[in-house]
Protein backbone atom coordinates (compact mmCIF):
# COMPACT_ATOMS: atom_id res chain seq x y z
CA UNK A 1 0.00 0.00 0.00
CA UNK A 2 1.48 3.34 -1.05
CA UNK A 3 2.00 6.16 1.49
CA UNK A 4 -0.62 8.18 -0.37
CA UNK A 5 -3.20 5.42 0.09
CA UNK A 6 -2.26 4.90 3.74
CA UNK A 7 -2.58 8.63 4.35
CA UNK A 8 -6.17 8.64 3.04
CA UNK A 9 -7.02 5.41 4.86
CA UNK A 10 -5.93 6.95 8.18
CA UNK A 11 -8.37 9.80 7.68
CA UNK A 12 -11.11 7.39 6.63
CA UNK A 13 -10.61 5.06 9.60
CA UNK A 14 -10.47 7.93 12.07
CA UNK A 15 -13.84 9.18 10.82
CA UNK A 16 -15.40 5.72 10.68
CA UNK A 17 -14.37 4.73 14.21
CA UNK A 18 -15.57 8.00 15.71
CA UNK A 19 -18.87 7.74 13.81
CA UNK A 20 -19.35 4.26 15.29
CA UNK A 21 -18.56 5.53 18.80
CA UNK A 22 -21.05 8.39 18.50
CA UNK A 23 -23.63 5.98 17.17
CA UNK A 24 -23.45 4.14 20.50
CA UNK A 25 -25.14 7.16 22.07
CA UNK A 26 -28.33 6.80 20.06
CA UNK A 27 -31.13 6.16 22.52
CA UNK A 28 -28.91 6.97 25.51
CA UNK A 29 -28.18 10.70 25.28
CA UNK A 30 -29.14 12.94 28.24
CA UNK A 31 -31.92 14.60 26.22
CA UNK A 32 -33.84 13.76 23.08
CA UNK A 33 -32.37 16.84 21.39
CA UNK A 34 -28.82 15.67 22.15
CA UNK A 35 -29.65 12.22 20.81
CA UNK A 36 -30.35 13.82 17.44
CA UNK A 37 -27.38 16.16 17.70
CA UNK A 38 -24.93 13.31 18.31
CA UNK A 39 -26.50 11.19 15.58
CA UNK A 40 -26.17 14.09 13.13
CA UNK A 41 -22.45 14.43 13.87
CA UNK A 42 -22.04 10.68 13.59
CA UNK A 43 -23.74 10.57 10.19
CA UNK A 44 -21.69 13.51 8.90
CA UNK A 45 -18.51 11.68 9.87
CA UNK A 46 -19.78 8.44 8.38
CA UNK A 47 -20.59 10.18 5.11
CA UNK A 48 -17.06 11.56 4.94
CA UNK A 49 -15.65 8.14 5.88
CA UNK A 50 -17.47 6.48 3.00
CA UNK A 51 -16.04 8.96 0.48
CA UNK A 52 -12.56 8.58 1.96
CA UNK A 53 -12.74 4.77 2.02
CA UNK A 54 -13.90 4.65 -1.59
CA UNK A 55 -11.04 6.97 -2.54
CA UNK A 56 -8.53 4.82 -0.62
CA UNK A 57 -9.88 1.76 -2.42
CA UNK A 58 -9.24 3.40 -5.79
CA UNK A 59 -5.73 4.45 -4.74
CA UNK A 60 -5.00 0.93 -3.51
CA UNK A 61 -6.02 -0.48 -6.90
CA UNK A 62 -6.90 -3.97 -5.65
CA UNK A 63 -10.61 -3.69 -6.24
CA UNK A 64 -11.60 -3.25 -2.59
CA UNK A 65 -14.57 -0.95 -2.09
CA UNK A 66 -15.75 0.90 0.99
CA UNK A 67 -17.54 -2.15 2.43
CA UNK A 68 -14.56 -4.49 2.12
CA UNK A 69 -12.31 -1.89 3.72
CA UNK A 70 -14.71 -1.10 6.54
CA UNK A 71 -15.92 -4.59 7.41
CA UNK A 72 -13.18 -7.01 6.45
CA UNK A 73 -10.00 -5.54 7.89
CA UNK A 74 -8.51 -6.62 11.21
CA UNK A 75 -7.69 -4.38 14.12
CA UNK A 76 -4.01 -4.05 13.20
CA UNK A 77 -5.00 -2.98 9.68
CA UNK A 78 -7.07 -0.11 11.03
CA UNK A 79 -5.14 3.15 10.91
CA UNK A 80 -7.30 5.53 12.97
CA UNK A 81 -6.00 7.93 15.59
CA UNK A 82 -6.09 6.35 19.05
CA UNK A 83 -8.10 9.26 20.46
CA UNK A 84 -11.28 8.40 18.58
CA UNK A 85 -11.44 4.75 19.67
CA UNK A 86 -11.54 5.72 23.36
CA UNK A 87 -14.82 4.71 25.03
CA UNK A 88 -17.67 7.19 25.26
CA UNK A 89 -17.53 7.40 29.06
CA UNK A 90 -20.01 9.97 30.33
CA UNK A 91 -21.44 12.77 28.20
CA UNK A 92 -18.58 15.08 29.25
CA UNK A 93 -15.95 12.53 28.19
CA UNK A 94 -17.64 12.26 24.80
CA UNK A 95 -17.82 16.03 24.36
CA UNK A 96 -14.17 16.58 25.32
CA UNK A 97 -13.07 13.83 22.92
CA UNK A 98 -15.26 15.38 20.24
CA UNK A 99 -13.96 18.87 20.85
CA UNK A 100 -10.27 17.84 20.73
CA UNK A 101 -11.04 15.99 17.50
CA UNK A 102 -13.21 18.68 15.88
CA UNK A 103 -10.60 21.39 16.43
CA UNK A 104 -8.07 19.13 14.72
CA UNK A 105 -10.35 18.16 11.84
CA UNK A 106 -11.40 21.75 11.16
CA UNK A 107 -7.74 22.75 10.77
CA UNK A 108 -7.02 19.63 8.71
CA UNK A 109 -9.86 20.16 6.22
CA UNK A 110 -9.03 23.84 5.79
CA UNK A 111 -5.57 22.81 4.63
CA UNK A 112 -6.51 19.69 2.67
CA UNK A 113 -9.07 21.62 0.63
CA UNK A 114 -6.07 23.03 -1.28
CA UNK A 115 -4.03 19.85 -1.70
CA UNK A 116 -3.09 18.40 -5.11
CA UNK A 117 -5.24 15.28 -4.72
CA UNK A 118 -8.42 16.62 -6.38
CA UNK A 119 -10.73 13.99 -4.87
CA UNK A 120 -9.33 14.47 -1.38
CA UNK A 121 -9.53 18.25 -1.75
CA UNK A 122 -13.21 18.00 -2.72
CA UNK A 123 -14.00 15.75 0.25
CA UNK A 124 -12.17 18.17 2.56
CA UNK A 125 -13.96 21.21 1.14
CA UNK A 126 -17.33 19.56 1.77
CA UNK A 127 -16.26 18.28 5.16
CA UNK A 128 -14.92 21.66 6.28
CA UNK A 129 -18.42 23.08 6.60
CA UNK A 130 -19.55 20.08 8.62
CA UNK A 131 -16.46 20.20 10.81
CA UNK A 132 -17.01 23.89 11.53
CA UNK A 133 -20.49 23.10 12.83
CA UNK A 134 -19.30 20.11 14.86
CA UNK A 135 -16.70 22.34 16.48
CA UNK A 136 -19.33 24.92 17.34
CA UNK A 137 -21.46 22.20 18.95
CA UNK A 138 -18.72 20.45 20.94
CA UNK A 139 -16.90 23.62 22.02
CA UNK A 140 -20.22 24.98 23.28
CA UNK A 141 -20.64 21.93 25.49
CA UNK A 142 -17.08 22.08 26.82
CA UNK A 143 -17.61 25.74 27.73
CA UNK A 144 -20.94 24.99 29.40
CA UNK A 145 -19.75 21.99 31.38
CA UNK A 146 -16.55 23.74 32.42
CA UNK A 147 -18.25 26.88 33.59
CA UNK A 148 -21.64 25.86 35.01
CA UNK A 149 -21.39 23.96 38.30
CA UNK A 150 -18.47 22.77 40.49
CA UNK A 151 -19.55 19.19 39.80
CA UNK A 152 -19.55 19.59 36.01
CA UNK A 153 -16.28 21.55 36.13
CA UNK A 154 -14.52 18.84 38.13
CA UNK A 155 -15.81 16.06 35.92
CA UNK A 156 -14.98 17.73 32.61
CA UNK A 157 -11.51 18.60 33.95
CA UNK A 158 -11.01 14.89 34.64
CA UNK A 159 -12.19 14.06 31.10
CA UNK A 160 -9.70 16.54 29.68
CA UNK A 161 -6.82 15.15 31.74
CA UNK A 162 -7.67 11.58 30.73
CA UNK A 163 -7.95 12.30 26.99
CA UNK A 164 -5.12 14.83 26.65
CA UNK A 165 -2.34 12.21 26.30
CA UNK A 166 -3.97 11.00 23.08
CA UNK A 167 -3.56 14.41 21.43
CA UNK A 168 0.19 13.90 20.88
CA UNK A 169 -0.61 11.56 18.03
CA UNK A 170 -2.66 14.22 16.22
CA UNK A 171 0.53 16.16 15.44
CA UNK A 172 3.14 13.40 15.18
CA UNK A 173 4.68 13.21 11.69
CA UNK A 174 5.90 9.87 10.36
CA UNK A 175 7.21 8.60 7.03
CA UNK A 176 3.72 8.24 5.53
CA UNK A 177 2.87 11.85 6.37
CA UNK A 178 6.19 13.17 5.12
CA UNK A 179 5.88 11.36 1.78
CA UNK A 180 2.26 12.45 1.23
CA UNK A 181 3.06 16.04 2.23
CA UNK A 182 6.17 16.20 0.04
CA UNK A 183 4.05 15.30 -2.98
CA UNK A 184 1.38 17.85 -2.04
CA UNK A 185 -1.13 15.05 -1.50
CA UNK A 186 -1.50 15.52 2.24
CA UNK A 187 -0.58 17.72 5.18
CA UNK A 188 2.19 17.32 7.71
CA UNK A 189 0.29 16.78 10.99
CA UNK A 190 2.70 18.96 12.95
CA UNK A 191 1.64 21.97 10.85
CA UNK A 192 -1.89 21.72 12.28
CA UNK A 193 -0.78 22.25 15.85
CA UNK A 194 -0.76 26.08 15.99
CA UNK A 195 -4.34 26.46 14.71
CA UNK A 196 -5.52 23.63 16.97
CA UNK A 197 -3.78 25.10 20.00
CA UNK A 198 -5.30 28.53 19.41
CA UNK A 199 -8.80 27.04 19.18
CA UNK A 200 -8.32 24.77 22.19
CA UNK A 201 -6.87 27.48 24.40
CA UNK A 202 -9.68 29.90 23.56
CA UNK A 203 -12.36 27.37 24.41
CA UNK A 204 -10.61 26.13 27.56
CA UNK A 205 -10.26 29.73 28.75
CA UNK A 206 -14.01 30.32 28.30
CA UNK A 207 -14.64 27.00 30.05
CA UNK A 208 -12.35 28.10 32.94
CA UNK A 209 -10.31 24.95 32.35
CA UNK A 210 -6.51 24.81 32.38
CA UNK A 211 -4.61 23.29 29.48
CA UNK A 212 -3.04 20.05 30.75
CA UNK A 213 0.73 19.61 30.69
CA UNK A 214 2.14 17.81 27.65
CA UNK A 215 2.03 14.04 28.03
CA UNK A 216 5.42 12.33 27.84
CA UNK A 217 4.42 9.34 25.73
CA UNK A 218 2.78 8.72 22.40
CA UNK A 219 0.17 6.49 20.82
CA UNK A 220 0.45 4.82 17.44
CA UNK A 221 -3.06 3.94 16.30
CA UNK A 222 -2.40 5.42 12.88
CA UNK A 223 0.35 2.83 12.46
CA UNK A 224 -2.04 0.03 13.44
CA UNK A 225 -1.00 -0.28 17.12
CA UNK A 226 -4.14 0.41 19.11
CA UNK A 227 -5.40 0.70 22.65
CA UNK A 228 -7.40 -2.24 24.00
CA UNK A 229 -10.71 -0.63 23.03
CA UNK A 230 -10.68 -0.83 19.23
CA UNK A 231 -11.06 -4.62 19.01
CA UNK A 232 -14.41 -4.58 20.79
CA UNK A 233 -15.69 -1.74 18.63
CA UNK A 234 -14.72 -3.53 15.41
CA UNK A 235 -16.18 -6.83 16.63
CA UNK A 236 -19.56 -5.17 17.08
CA UNK A 237 -19.36 -3.09 13.90
CA UNK A 238 -18.24 -5.99 11.69
CA UNK A 239 -20.23 -8.87 13.19
CA UNK A 240 -23.22 -8.69 10.85
CA UNK A 241 -21.13 -8.53 7.71
CA UNK A 242 -18.88 -11.36 8.85
CA UNK A 243 -21.80 -13.57 9.92
CA UNK A 244 -23.77 -12.95 6.72
CA UNK A 245 -21.35 -12.31 3.84
CA UNK A 246 -23.01 -10.53 0.95
CA UNK A 247 -26.18 -9.72 2.90
CA UNK A 248 -28.20 -6.82 1.52
CA UNK A 249 -31.17 -4.81 2.76
CA UNK B 1 -33.30 11.60 29.95
CA UNK B 2 -34.34 12.85 33.36
CA UNK B 3 -32.56 16.21 33.09
CA UNK B 4 -34.69 17.27 30.18
CA UNK B 5 -37.38 18.65 32.42
CA UNK B 6 -34.97 21.13 33.99
CA UNK B 7 -34.19 22.65 30.62
CA UNK B 8 -36.30 25.63 29.51
CA UNK B 9 -38.58 25.26 26.51
CA UNK B 10 -37.92 27.30 23.37
CA UNK B 11 -40.31 27.93 20.49
CA UNK B 12 -38.65 27.62 17.09
CA UNK B 13 -39.43 29.64 13.98
CA UNK B 14 -37.91 28.81 10.59
CA UNK B 15 -37.67 30.94 7.45
CA UNK B 16 -37.91 28.53 4.54
CA UNK B 17 -36.23 30.88 2.08
CA UNK B 18 -35.33 34.52 1.71
CA UNK B 19 -38.34 36.79 1.46
CA UNK B 20 -40.74 34.49 3.30
CA UNK B 21 -41.85 34.90 6.91
CA UNK B 22 -40.50 32.88 9.78
CA UNK B 23 -43.05 30.16 10.58
CA UNK B 24 -43.52 28.38 13.87
CA UNK B 25 -42.34 24.77 13.47
CA UNK B 26 -42.32 23.42 17.02
CA UNK B 27 -40.51 23.60 20.32
CA UNK B 28 -37.52 22.02 22.02
CA UNK B 29 -35.55 22.01 25.27
CA UNK B 30 -32.18 23.74 25.64
CA UNK B 31 -30.11 25.13 28.49
CA UNK B 32 -29.38 28.42 26.72
CA UNK B 33 -29.98 30.40 23.54
CA UNK B 34 -26.92 29.07 21.73
CA UNK B 35 -27.96 25.48 22.38
CA UNK B 36 -31.52 26.27 21.30
CA UNK B 37 -30.25 27.37 17.87
CA UNK B 38 -28.06 24.28 17.54
CA UNK B 39 -30.85 21.93 18.52
CA UNK B 40 -33.22 23.73 16.16
CA UNK B 41 -30.71 23.33 13.35
CA UNK B 42 -30.38 19.61 14.07
CA UNK B 43 -34.08 18.96 14.63
CA UNK B 44 -35.81 21.17 12.09
CA UNK B 45 -33.41 21.90 9.20
CA UNK B 46 -32.06 18.41 8.47
CA UNK B 47 -33.73 18.38 5.07
CA UNK B 48 -32.94 21.92 4.00
CA UNK B 49 -36.14 23.31 5.47
CA UNK B 50 -34.67 26.68 6.31
CA UNK B 51 -32.23 29.53 5.82
CA UNK B 52 -32.86 31.29 9.12
CA UNK B 53 -33.88 30.28 12.64
CA UNK B 54 -35.50 32.25 15.44
CA UNK B 55 -35.66 30.81 18.94
CA UNK B 56 -37.83 32.37 21.64
CA UNK B 57 -38.17 31.26 25.25
CA UNK B 58 -41.71 29.90 25.53
CA UNK B 59 -42.19 31.84 28.76
CA UNK B 60 -41.52 35.08 26.85
CA UNK B 61 -44.49 34.57 24.57
CA UNK B 62 -47.69 36.34 25.63
CA UNK B 63 -50.67 34.26 24.53
CA UNK B 64 -54.40 34.89 24.45
CA UNK B 65 -56.42 32.82 26.90
CA UNK B 66 -58.55 30.07 25.28
CA UNK B 67 -61.18 30.73 27.99
CA UNK B 68 -61.56 34.24 26.64
CA UNK B 69 -61.80 33.23 23.01
CA UNK B 70 -65.50 34.19 22.80
CA UNK B 71 -64.76 37.72 23.97
CA UNK B 72 -61.74 37.97 21.71
CA UNK B 73 -62.95 36.42 18.49
CA UNK B 74 -66.74 36.02 18.50
CA UNK B 75 -67.49 39.72 17.76
CA UNK B 76 -65.76 39.47 14.37
CA UNK B 77 -67.91 36.56 13.26
CA UNK B 78 -71.04 38.49 12.21
CA UNK B 79 -69.22 41.42 10.58
CA UNK B 80 -69.06 40.05 7.06
CA UNK B 81 -68.81 43.61 5.71
CA UNK B 82 -65.20 43.60 6.86
CA UNK B 83 -64.46 41.15 4.04
CA UNK B 84 -64.06 43.00 0.71
CA UNK B 85 -66.55 40.73 -1.09
CA UNK B 86 -69.16 43.33 -2.07
CA UNK B 87 -67.33 44.92 -4.94
CA UNK B 88 -67.99 44.20 -8.61
CA UNK B 89 -64.69 43.35 -10.15
CA UNK B 90 -64.34 44.17 -13.88
CA UNK B 91 -63.55 41.06 -15.92
CA UNK B 92 -60.35 42.62 -17.23
CA UNK B 93 -58.87 42.65 -13.73
CA UNK B 94 -57.19 39.30 -13.29
CA UNK B 95 -55.00 39.50 -10.27
CA UNK B 96 -56.88 41.43 -7.61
Amino acid sequence: MTPRCRYVLRLADTNLVLAQRLGEWVGHAPALEEDLGLANVSLDLLGQARLLLAHAGVLEGRGRGEDELAYLREESEYLNLTLVEQPNGDFGDTMVRQFLFDAWQAALYDGLAHCRDAALAAIAAKGAREAAYHLRYSSGWVERLGDVTPESHARVARSLAALWPFTNELFADDEVDRTAAAEGLGLLPSTLEPAWSAQVEGTLARATLARPAPAPYGWYGKQGRHSEHLGYLLAEMQSLRRAHPGATW
Amino acid sequence: MNNEHDWPLYEIFIRAKSGLDHKHVGSLHATDARMALEHARDLYTRRQEGVSIWAVRSTDIVASDPAESDAFFEPARDKVYRHPTFYDIPDEVKTL
